[in-house]
């Protein structure tokens, strides 16, 4: 909803990738992944090294933080000191223990809600793309008029009626993404699930769900990463845009989404407090993203 | 039947009812929103007596069934209704839905069509370049302008550009709020527009960019495009006239869905520069339980996005040969 | 700061007017040329200049907005269509003191019970017609009655009947004595509009009888009005035009403050006002106001039926610690007193509420309870910060063993669903010009909106006495009395007092701003001038 929607194009990509898949050799999967990963562009590994900062820092908060993400600590918007690294907030809770925390809360609510709608985006696109006739039917036509109505209106109705708790943020933007995701799901395996070794697995009498988890599933991984890494760093996003709105999560919890619409109106008078949490998120972005590319140029089958 | 049509012509006659479930979506969403027009407008001033005169008057006293069924009559008509708000002065007691909507769709469209004119072959030139140099520099560099770009909320990209560009303190080039005279000429307007247009630029250029590259470099690896690159043509020449052509259906996809995102998606752009158009007004009614308001915003949301995507198939088709000459 | 320096300063924040200026410097013997010099270095001109266009950003305004005065829901229809495009009949000034409009003169008679107002001379709409007392009594009428669909409604339930007496006079009958019926007819709600030939009130052309004409209007847009030439106060207004601009983002309205696309901003981000301050090119104007933020408690619902827990939870609360940490110091903390220090009549009843949770405590133990566990119904739309005020609350209670349970409740249809429902919630009163208007509104026993239960026989009596009463010495006591009994018997909370915090460029100029609405008792249009 806040940034552009992404989901077709990996589709039309995926399909393409799906026809182009090398052969592994057969190698343990500890072996594998090493050497894979020995082989790594510069990009890949900067990557990798930011994600498991972040969710170091998001496990060991606690032990990092100087003080709880609730704790009054000071007056109102104390400026950078010693003794709060990076100032305090509107209510005079320590701003570089909430940043800390808040990798902790955003980025469980970014897992929660993207493991949500792949789960139920993935699991009705692979169902309609194997059964098709009226399951498909039903569950596409459902999903269009969804997506056509503006998610942000969507949003902003369900949460006036539910109310704001992070668990209906969660559900909400959960299930809305998931429309995405069953698109490009469906489009991608329909190509595969006509493919041979679908059918002879059907034949051999394989049951609904290992046609559809060992059969197709390993064949549309790509595209359904590279979808992931754009949908987790846009639940930030919407959250953010959510807040402006007036419905983003409420404090005492801090989230980076809400704490750069918080401080957002300092930045029109050149103070750099709301690029902290941005940056936050810009640089997970980043790393997120560059771990994707990896992964797609290498099941991509392109050798330079 | 040629493919084209009949794919057109599926494609409106699903588009017909996929509007029609959204109005009754929408009114059921509605319907369970705690309050109507008339407590909502009279917020901590609404004694039991006041709302129903209100509602009386605005009709909200039937049933909701009734007031939907009245409603779509006159949608069959092509009346969009009128709003539950009173107006005075021009139309007498109610604003019609249809005068609310036409001025602010016209700022919509415009704005949406000037951002568009800048980011499209913006993002096209980038990613083929992204393509043609990639994994080097260049390609990272953009990589990494574009996702950080993408990773900032848009009320936030909105704010920095208004720092920099509509203050004394750096540059005052820009207005920093977007305010249309009305009967404005266009140059007046694309100038009152410039930041707004600026922040979806740098929103959506992302996007476009990253998919035209991803495309174009997917059928890289292809045996046409092997068997052109040994025959000894020019990289620049095996991108533009070799891997383009069949990486237009996904290109085209997703420039739809950006040029649907900026008619559709945009309030918070437009609140940022307190921007008139119909995303807001959309908000507005949904913020005071206008029905016949977020009625008419969605239906047009709806058709847009219906339309738009039903181009994109088209463009794929057009595009593709063995789509439009099937055997 | 040496005295005179001090007063300059006042002056220009506007909380003392000119004449007053004037007295002050005389008193320390400057002379009057001197003075006059001041208050031009200062912004203050000593005559009002005409001419100019004036552009205000308001932080409201809705496409849903209509012209009719039934539901002036925010600033984006006040100001531009009553403060400038109508009069009421009365008027609240600077001071607080009720002013004829466009009247000339109001009369109480049979002891308050009716009141006799009489119409000004020349005074005419926008299309030339005159005023006539049809005319008053339609705009009224638009508000009662059955069908009547107004917030202002409940206002005028006292009125019987209206009459013309005359070619130039109206008389309003009431059903109970009110020595205070002139403040009511200042309400916003209540502007002087046309008679149609059929005896209704004609909203919707936008013709009125104030200092600018309707113009262009794109609601939740922009309100273009232009200079009125036949206004009837002399000499006003000062501006040709004036262009009033919805700008409801904080950030969006400081930027075009600070890039001169507006002159002048309401609401102003408190997060970034020590920021703009440092622009010299801007001035920022700070009043307290008559609103407050309000958690009332129902006394007829345990444990708040019992006195003892009521006092307990208002020592055990920290007003200067929410007015510094949630409304950023830009509130004057509240003595569980709901008439504004500015009101005439107001009062600072003994012992003044401070936080002490050994107060707390004993008040408790008196109660006979050791500890407390109770729940607080808040969501930001009782008012911005209300979810804080509440967490910081629950901190401060906790010392004198009081357990709140904030339970956060949704925005939409908090006024539905939650307030007078709940035993205890955050709530918001904008505040009223008069003791009397306030105190029936909300504390008379079975007002509509009594939102504690609270019916306090004594309180009631006196009530009633005090509105039929003409003689403001006797008033004044019984007036004391009445909030004396609400601070120490009664079951609201009062947290803060806001200040109404503006922006506006150094070229408008202005005089004392009124503290009974914002944007200077919402008549900024007609009070101000390019300096």
């Amino acid at each position: 909803m806040t940034n552009a929607p992404n989901t077709l194009d990996v589709a039309e990509e995926a399909a393409a990738l799906a026809e182009h898949q090398p052969v592994l050799m057969r190698r343990t999967r500890v072996e594998r992944s090493w050497r894979a990963l020995r082989k790594a562009p510069v990009t890949a590994w900067f990557g990798i090294i930011v994600i498991v900062l972040y969710v170091l820092t998001a496990f060991f908060a606690p032990l990092i933080a100087p003080y709880s993400e609730t704790e009054l600590v000071g007056g109102p918007f104390d400026p950078w000191s010693d003794h709060n690294l990076l100032g305090t907030d509107q209510l005079g809770r320590d701003m570089f223990s909430r940043l800390i925390y808040a990798a902790r809360n955003t980025m469980g609510i970014a897992v929660l809600t993207t493991a949500l709608s792949f789960t139920v985006g993935g699991l009705l696109g692979l169902l309609a793309a194997v059964l098709r006739g009226w399951v498909d039917q039903i569950v596409s036509r459902i999903v269009d008029v969804m997506m056509s109505i503006p998610q942000l209106i969507f949003c902003l109705v369900l949460l006036s009626f539910l109310g704001t708790s992070v668990l209906n943020l969660v559900l909400i933007i959960g299930i809305l993404d998931s429309t995405r995701v069953f698109r490009l799901t469906r489009a991608v395996a329909t190509n595969v699930a006509v493919l041979d070794f679908v059918e002879a697995s059907k034949l051999q009498g394989e049951g609904l769900l290992w046609v559809m988890t060992r059969e197709i599933l390993p064949n549309i991984l790509p595209p359904l990463v590279a979808e992931f890494g754009l949908r987790f760093c846009f639940v930030f996003l919407t959250v953010s845009s959510l807040s402006f709105l007036g419905l983003g999560i409420q404090p005492p919890s801090a989230d980076w989404g809400s704490m750069v619409k918080d401080n957002a109106t300092l930045i029109s008078f050149g103070d750099p407090t709301p690029l902290l949490p941005a940056g936050a998120i810009a640089l997970l972005t980043v790393a997120v993203n560059f771990v994707v590319d990896w992964f797609l140029h290498k099941s991509s089958g392109l050798k330079e | 039947m040629n493919p084209l049509i009949r794919t057109i012509l599926q494609r409106l006659g699903f588009g017909l009812i996929t509007l029609f479930v959204v109005s009754v979506v929408l009114s059921l969403l509605v319907g369970v929103l705690p309050g109507d027009f008339a407590t909502r407008t009279l917020g901590q001033a609404a004694t039991p007596d006041t709302v129903a005169a209100f509602r009386r008057e605005i009709g909200l006293d039937r049933p909701p069934v009734e007031r939907y069924l009245h409603w779509l009559a006159d949608m069959a008509r092509g009346d969009f209704g009128s709003s539950y708000s009173g107006a005075g002065s021009l139309s007498g007691n109610r604003r019609a839905v249809a005068d609310l909507i036409a001025p602010r769709l016209v700022n919509t469209l415009f704005l949406a069509g000037l951002a568009a004119l800048i980011a499209v072959p913006l993002a096209l030139t980038l990613g083929l370049l992204a393509a043609l140099y990639r994994n080097g520099i260049y390609d990272r560099l953009v990589n990494l302008v574009t996702l950080t770009s993408i990773s900032a909320p848009e009320f936030f990209v909105g704010y920095i550009l208004a720092l920099f560009l509509a203050n004394d303190v750096y540059f005052q080039i820009f207005p920093a709020i977007s305010t249309v005279e009305p009967g404005a000429s266009i140059f007046d307007r694309a100038y009152a527009c410039a930041l707004p247009a600026l922040t979806l630029v740098l929103v959506i250029v992302a996007h476009m960019m990253r998919m035209t590259r991803a495309s174009v470099i997917n059928l890289l690896a292809s045996p046409y495009i092997e068997m052109a690159r040994l025959k000894g043509s020019a990289p620049r020449r095996v991108i533009v006239h070799h891997a383009l052509p069949n990486a237009w259906a996904p290109i085209s996809n997703v420039i739809a869905l950006n040029l649907a995102y900026l008619i559709v998606g945009v309030v918070v752009v437009e609140k940022v520069f307190a921007y008139p158009g119909i995303g807001q007004l959309m908000v507005d009614a949904v913020r005071n339980q206008d029905v016949p308001v977020i009625q008419g915003c969605a239906l047009i949301f709806a058709g847009v996005y219906v339309l738009l995507n039903l181009s994109a198939d088209i463009i794929a088709i057009a595009t593709n040969p063995r789509l439009l000459h099937p055997r | 700061m040496d005295e005179l320096e001090y007063w300059t300063q006042q002056i220009k924040k506007g909380r003392i007017n000119r004449r007053e200026f004037m007295g002050r410097a005389a008193a320390l013997g400057v002379t009057t040329a001197m003075a006059t010099t001041l208050l031009s270095q200062a912004g203050v001109a000593a005559t009002p200049k005409k001419g100019g266009t004036a552009k205000f950003g308001l932080a409201h305004g809705a496409t849903t907005d209509t012209l009719d005065p039934a539901s002036y829901p925010d600033t984006g229809t006040q100001v531009p269509f009553w403060g400038g495009m109508s009069n009421s009949l009365t008027e609240v000034d600077a001071d607080g003191n009720i002013t004829p409009d466009v009247v000339e003169s109001m009369e109480p008679a049979d002891d308050a019970k009716s009141w006799i107002f009489k119409i000004r001379k020349g005074v005419t709409f926008h299309n030339g017609k005159d005023l006539t007392p049809a005319d008053v009594i339609a705009s009224y009428r638009h508000h009662m009655g059955a069908d009547s669909k107004s917030a202002a409604k409940s206002l005028l339930t006292a009125v019987t009947d209206i009459k013309a007496d005359g070619k130039d006079t109206v008389v309003f009958n009431l059903s109970g004595a009110n020595a205070d019926f002139p403040y009511i007819c200042s309400d916003y709600h209540i502007p002087i509009m046309p008679a149609k030939p059929d005896g209704t009130a004609d909203w919707q052309s936008g013709v009125r009888t104030g200092p600018f004409v309707f113009g262009p209007w794109e609601p939740g847009v922009r309100a273009s009005l232009k200079r009125n030439p036949n206004y009837h106060k002399e000499g006003k207004p000062y501006f040709d035009e004036v262009e009033f601009l919805t700008i409801a983002d904080v950030a969006a309205r400081t930027n075009a403050l600070n890039a001169g696309e507006v002159d002048w901003i309401g609401r102003a981000d408190l997060k970034t006002l020590n920021l703009l301050k440092k622009n010299p090119k801007i001035e920022i104007t700070e009043v307290t106001g008559y609103g407050h933020y309000v958690f009332p408690m129902q006394v007829t619902v345990a444990p708040f039926d019992n006195v003892d827990v009521r006092t307990a939870l208002k020592w055990a609360i920290n007003r200067e610690d929410i007015a510094k940490k949630v409304f950023l110091g830009h509130a004057t903390p509240g003595n569980d007193n709901p008439i504004a220090p500015t009101v005439k009549f107001a009062t600072n009843p003994e012992p003044v509420f401070k936080y002490d949770p050994e107060k707390a405590k004993f008040h408790l133990k008196k109660a006979g309870m050791s500890n407390l566990k109770v729940d607080l119904s808040v969501a930001d739309a009782a008012f911005t910060g209300a979810v804080d005020a509440a967490t910081l609350y629950k901190e401060h209670a906790k010392a004198a063993g009081i357990d709140l349970n904030i339970v956060r409740e949704p925005d939409d249809g908090y006024w539905d669903n939650v307030w007078l429902k709940k035993a205890w919630c955050g709530g918001y009163w904008s505040g009223r010009p008069t003791c009397d208007w306030m105190l029936t509104t909300v504390y008379a026993k079975g007002a509509a909106w009594n939102e504690t239960q609270w019916a306090n026989p004594r309180f009631n009596d006196l009530l009633v006495t005090a509105r039929g009463e003409t003689d403001d010495k006797k008033r004044k006591g019984m007036y004391a009395e009445m909030q004396q009994l609400i601070h120490d018997d009664g079951g609201v909370i009062v947290l803060v007092f806001n200040n109404y915090v503006e922006a506006a460029s150094k070229k408008l100029a202005h005089n004392k701003i009124a503290p009974n609405w914002e944007c200077d008792g919402l008549k900024i249009a007609e009070r101000w001038w390019f300096a």
